[in-house]
């Protein structure tokens, strides 16, 4: 396939590995501006100071929400289990700072809709006191089903923004016996640094963790997978992999463009492989976590440290100091962006993600969880704000779909109503990642019909469901009704023979 | 000896009948719309009768003459009257059902009498309790029916609409504006 990508970067095209076929597939793509560089050159700021009250929502990830230990009014220490994980997919939640449970109640979520969720309210006491950390021991030492246990119970959840628990991924990459681990540094959403500048800060500690994760997943190789335009993160890791993984671990930089930090899109890039529509990367023999997620790893194993908190990016046009945080999880998005010197006033739309995929809110007042890598704050000039027009069928969002739908045929389905319909379009198959409302001339919220229409096909299965277990419930009563019926009609026969016989022995008598 | 007499005319005599009405059922059988009984077994089956037809089969049958729209079943839903259009093959309007919001059946226990006439009443068992105890609603299982409403002696079973939450929040579909016609 040709590489328009390659093009677009200003490198020479390789005729000749488009005739053997080596040239690496891509499809699809955009190239929105990268915006990155008001905070890729500013280091963590670690030094955010603790706000009055941590807000902890007992679901932050996908799957089963967690449920409280803790009852209102305990001293909690830092670090300390707060939620446990229920069922198979889950994640408990710890205390990111030593302080007091106030309240257990119901709290605005980080969430397009901002609707209230159970969350636990912990003031913290300003000691930063720690629990008892586990005292160090080897990480490869411990058996691999030990590695997967420990990432579990630290509350690790994707940190690139999809928040799935690593620990049932790493069991399944184990299961299936995976031979490559991909470990995504693509970050190619505009605004988002937090990856870049932990790669930049912090690369041995992740070189470290992805080691662990490959003796817990009993596989031999890992490939880092780069964008080209992040020279001084790809230098430091690379660095940092010769150093430390004697040649397990292998960094590649990859083109920039969007979305490369798709999954299917990056494993097709360096494994040359295509994971199947209704598959998953673990059908190809790969497993990919996010950087973050391997930083979050080292610090479990390592360190005993649990996940309270994560490096958020803090930027967009009405911040005045953008910059990426170390941030305790559960503070309040308005106070994050107090602390960079935002302008309410000026903002139009609070993003939680990048401008791409993320989720637009409708207040600050909502607080960080572990799947927000970005809170953007953005002015009317950096949101397109025009009315949807007609479509032209000029195709654009055709060339720009990362996973070769038609979006224009699947939305004209669902404007007309016919959801089944655009389900035949691969309308399941849509990643959401918003290329082609990206390139629509006519500003078309393609994205928005294919959520809408997704939701409301969950709503019929749903209600499909009901309809199956209403008549399974008439059914029983009726059961019922004529079983009790009959009962009733024995016991009286009984009582009947019962009445009698004191009159056969009186005769007999 | 009377006995067997009486035993024997009456053996012979259920025999003879049920041989008439078997051969009944046989020879005078009324012709039904197979579709009739196809449509009934997509019904939810609770005789709810919120189509104001008394049960699912009338319900059926009044589908079947077209003298119901397919999307009478407020149980059953969008998906319902979706698929119950394409077993027709008639035009689906779901404009009437957008608007109605999904309820639920919820006891105010300060009032609750312990009556257990509700109870007897729900044609899904979505009511729980015992006469003289304070009941309670079965959330994922009332249909909201809202028979038990009409029974309650005290009013404290009222219809809510159900409380969205996470889980249920959907994305609505975009605006249309003026410029997006064709």
């Amino acid at each position: 396939m040709f590489d328009i990508h390659a093009l677009w970067a200003g490198k020479p095209f390789d005729l000749h590995a488009l005739w053997n076929g080596s040239q690496p597939k891509i499809r699809g793509g955009v190239h929105p501006e990268p915006r990155k560089e008001a905070t890729a050159d500013r280091p963590i700021d670690t030094a955010f100071p603790l706000p009055p009250m941590l807000y902890l929502a007992l679901q932050q990830h996908v799957g089963k929400p967690a449920e409280p230990v803790v009852n209102v009014g305990d001293r909690v220490l830092k670090g300390q289990l707060l939620a446990v994980s229920q069922g198979m997919v889950s994640a408990p939640i710890h205390a990111p700072t030593s302080g007091t449970i106030t309240d257990i109640m119901d709290y605005p979520s980080a969430h397009p809709s901002a609707l209230p969720t159970p969350t636990l309210l912990l003031e913290p006491d300003g000691e930063e006191r720690w629990i008892d950390l586990p005292e160090k021991a080897d990480p490869f030492s411990l058996s691999p089903e030990e590695i997967s246990i420990r990432v579990g119970a630290a509350g690790i959840v994707g940190l690139g923004g999809a928040a799935f628990p690593s620990a049932v991924k790493l069991n399944l990459g184990r299961r299936t016996k995976i031979q490559t681990l991909l470990i995504n540094g693509g970050e190619c959403e505009p605004y988002l640094t937090c990856d870049d500048r932990l790669m930049r800060e912090r690369a041995r500690a992740i070189v470290d963790g992805i080691l662990i994760m490959l003796h817990g997943l009993g596989c031999r190789q890992a490939i880092v997978g780069i964008e080209d335009n992040k020279l001084e993160a790809y230098t430091n890791m690379h660095a940092a992999a010769a150093e430390l993984s004697d040649g397990k671990v292998e960094v590649v930089a990859v083109p920039s463009f969007y979305p490369m930090g798709w999954d299917k899109q990056l494993i097709g890039y360096l494994t040359a492989k295509e994971v199947p529509a209704d598959g998953r990367a673990t059908d190809v023999g790969v497993l990919m976590h996010n950087v973050g997620t391997a930083y979050a790893v080292q610090q479990a194993i390592r360190h005993g440290k649990p996940l309270i908190s994560r490096i958020v990016t803090v930027s967009g046009g009405a911040v005045g100091a953008p910059r990426n945080i170390d941030a305790p999880l559960g503070t309040p998005l308005a106070s994050l962006l107090a602390h960079c010197d935002y302008r309410p006033e000026e903002t139009v739309r609070y993003i939680m993600g990048g401008p791409m995929m993320g989720e637009a809110l409708p207040h600050p007042n909502v607080p960080l969880v572990k799947g927000a890598c970005g809170i953007l704050a953005l002015t009317q000039e950096e949101i397109s704000a025009t009315d949807a027009k007609s479509c032209i069928r000029c195709s654009r969002c055709v060339t720009a779909c990362p996973v070769g739908l038609l979006p224009l045929e699947m939305m004209a389905r669902i404007r007309a109503g016919q959801l089944e319909s655009s389900l035949k379009f691969g309308l399941k198959d849509c990643i959401s990642c918003g290329s082609c409302s990206y390139v629509c001339p006519s500003e078309i919220p393609l994205v928005h019909y294919f959520k809408y229409a997704n939701g409301e096909l969950l709503t019929r299965d749903q209600a499909n469901h009901k309809a199956e277990q209403t008549k399974r419930l008439a059914d029983e009563k009726l059961a019922r009704l004529e079983r009790q019926k009959q009962e009733a009609a024995a016991a009286a026969a009984q009582r009947k023979a019962a009445a009698k016989k004191p009159k056969i022995t009186e005769a007999a008598a | 000896m009377y006995i067997i007499f009486a035993a024997i005319s009456l053996a012979v005599l259920g025999l003879a009948l049920g041989f008439l009405l078997g051969a009944a059922s046989r020879y005078f059988k009324v012709e039904e719309n197979p579709l009739i009984d196809e449509i009934e077994k997509m019904m939810p089956g609770s005789q709810c009768g919120q189509c104001a037809y008394p049960g699912c089969r009338p319900a059926a049958e009044a589908l079947v003459a077209g003298e119901a729209p397919p999307t009478l079943c407020p149980p059953g839903g969008k998906a319902l009257a979706e698929r119950l259009a394409n077993k027709l093959s008639i035009e689906l309007d779901l404009s009437t059902m957008g608007d109605q919001v999904p309820m639920v059946a919820r006891i105010d226990e300060s009032l609750c009498i312990g009556c257990a006439r509700c109870i007897k009443l729900c044609p899904t068992d979505a009511l729980v309790g015992a006469p003289k105890m304070i009941h309670a609603v079965v959330a994922d299982a009332c249909i909201a029916c809202a028979k038990c409403v009409e029974v309650c002696p005290t009013e404290c079973l009222k219809m809510h609409p159900v409380k969205v939450n996470l889980r249920l929040w959907r994305w609505p579909k975009p605006e249309e504006t003026a410029l997006a016609g064709a």
